[in-house]
């Protein structure tokens, strides 16, 4: 979609605020709700992919507005509902309905480490053919989706290089609405600064944007 | 515990002044969890364990320590930026957040820098949870279209005969800077090295540099 999250080339964001030795949490709600948003994804009623597209669903004005983690909880609890994890009725009052079953925790804390260690690979082993070959000349497909797309609006119809092949990957377009992985070649394209932001750019210096398959076209 | 319980006075406001009343957002974070905790939906153990491990555990410690290695081991400098996913799990960094590295080599005539301009990603196994300027519409829409305004206001200056390199971290592929070794190191061991090396210049917004005494020296 073509949201506020995609903020590659934007300008009136404002000056960095580089804060030095800031905590890794400034608040302690912070902390929990990272955590929060950590320990219910091992239920894996939902992707990674899902969970980004719906923090990018949250209507331009706040997600501005928001802060990371304020995004992240908001996010979460419309996940819990339409998993069904929670109601609606249950996040609004915040007690379990009547009767509601106790469930077991998928995450304890002695497999937090483990868990951690063992990561989410989103890559996938299949004998696919490569589309494009590293050195070779492509252009990105002109592709505005209104659901989850990691195409960012900048590099869309541009000329670019096949810099590196990554290998066979989870496509997060449709793994992100739960229409499954169509898995696929994914590679790092190298796109001159001038190719997407015209002669204001340096003319030695690039932008690497990894992509799938599915962006691109020869050129 | 509605998505929109803030009001805009809060907005952009990282400033996290001490509260002496709880806030909005800690009220409805502490909500939410007493209720998945209540439904055994949440072991609130795992929660404290999750927090330890990334305030404690995983951090740019571990980057630096990968870097330092390369730094005196030219044939794992080498298997670092051929496969920085294995290279890197040799000093038992993996998972989370990390899945797929890769490492991007500074030189002279190179400067890699590291963005995520669609939402925030980042290296987690080798640098931990990312800063808050990292995750923040300056840095994420700036990056891309102005990397040397950028690195400038970061207080580096990069010569025109440098090619900038902006890595957009658009897929599951994290990337991790390798800094240049700052002249003047050639008797620190790897520990004095990894000590040296910075978050920052992890991320490509920073050189390594050596402290005052040590290059007057």
């Amino acid at each position: 979609m073509n949201g506020v999250h995609d903020m590659g080339g934007m300008h009136g964001m404002g000056s960095i605020q580089n804060q030095v030795d800031e905590p890794i949490f400034p608040e302690r709600w912070e902390a929990r709700a990272f955590a929060l948003t950590l320990a219910m994804a091992a239920w894996e009623k939902w992707t990674l992919d899902a969970s980004r597209h719906q923090r990018e669903l949250i209507p331009a004005s706040e997600y501005l507005a928001m802060s990371y983690y304020e995004k992240w909880i908001a996010g979460l609890v419309e996940l819990l509902v339409k998993s069904g994890l929670l109601t609606a009725a249950e996040v609004e009052s915040g007690k379990p309905a009547p009767h509601s079953p106790r469930e077991t925790p998928p995450l304890t804390a002695e497999k937090v480490l483990s868990t951690i260690a063992r990561g989410a690979p989103a890559s996938r082993d299949l004998p696919l053919t490569a589309r494009f070959q590293v050195g070779q000349r492509v252009r990105v497909r002109n592709l505005h989706p209104t659901g989850h797309t990691r195409l960012p609006r900048y590099a869309r119809g541009k000329l670019g290089t096949i810099d590196r092949y990554h290998g066979v990957f989870v496509f997060p377009d449709t793994n992100a609405h739960f229409l499954g992985e169509k898995p696929q070649h994914a590679y790092s394209v190298r796109f001159a600064a001038r190719e997407l932001w015209g002669d204001q750019a340096a003319a030695r210096d690039g932008v690497y944007v990894d992509m799938w398959d599915d962006y691109l076209e020869p050129a | 515990m509605k998505a929109d319980g803030h009001g805009p006075s809060q907005a952009h406001d990282h400033g996290h002044q001490p509260e002496a009343v709880p806030s909005d957002m800690s009220l409805r974070v502490k909500a939410l969890e007493s209720l998945l905790v209540e439904k055994g939906l949440v072991d609130p153990a795992a929660l404290d364990s999750l927090v330890d491990a990334y305030e404690n555990k995983i951090g740019p410690r571990n980057g630096a320590r990968v870097v330092a290695r390369a730094w005196v081991d030219p044939a794992y400098k080498q298997r670092l930026l051929t496969d920085a996913t294995v290279a890197i799990a040799e000093l038992g960094y993996r998972g989370r957040g990390g899945d797929h590295m890769v490492v991007v080599e500074n030189t002279p005539k190179l400067h890699n820098l590291v963005v995520c301009t669609l939402c925030s990603c980042y290296p987690w196994p080798v640098l931990g949870l990312p800063p808050v300027w990292y995750k923040s519409a300056p840095y994420r829409s700036r990056a891309v279209i102005d990397p040397r305004g950028v690195l400038r206001e970061f207080g580096l200056e990069i010569g025109e005969d440098v090619e900038v390199r902006v890595w957009d971290s658009t897929a599951e592929l994290r990337y991790l800077v390798l800094p240049e070794r700052p002249v003047g190191s050639e008797q620190l061991n790897e520990e004095a090295l990894a000590a040296l090396v910075t978050r920052d210049a992890m991320i490509g917004v920073a050189q390594v540099t050596l402290p005052r005494e040590e290059s007057r020296t």
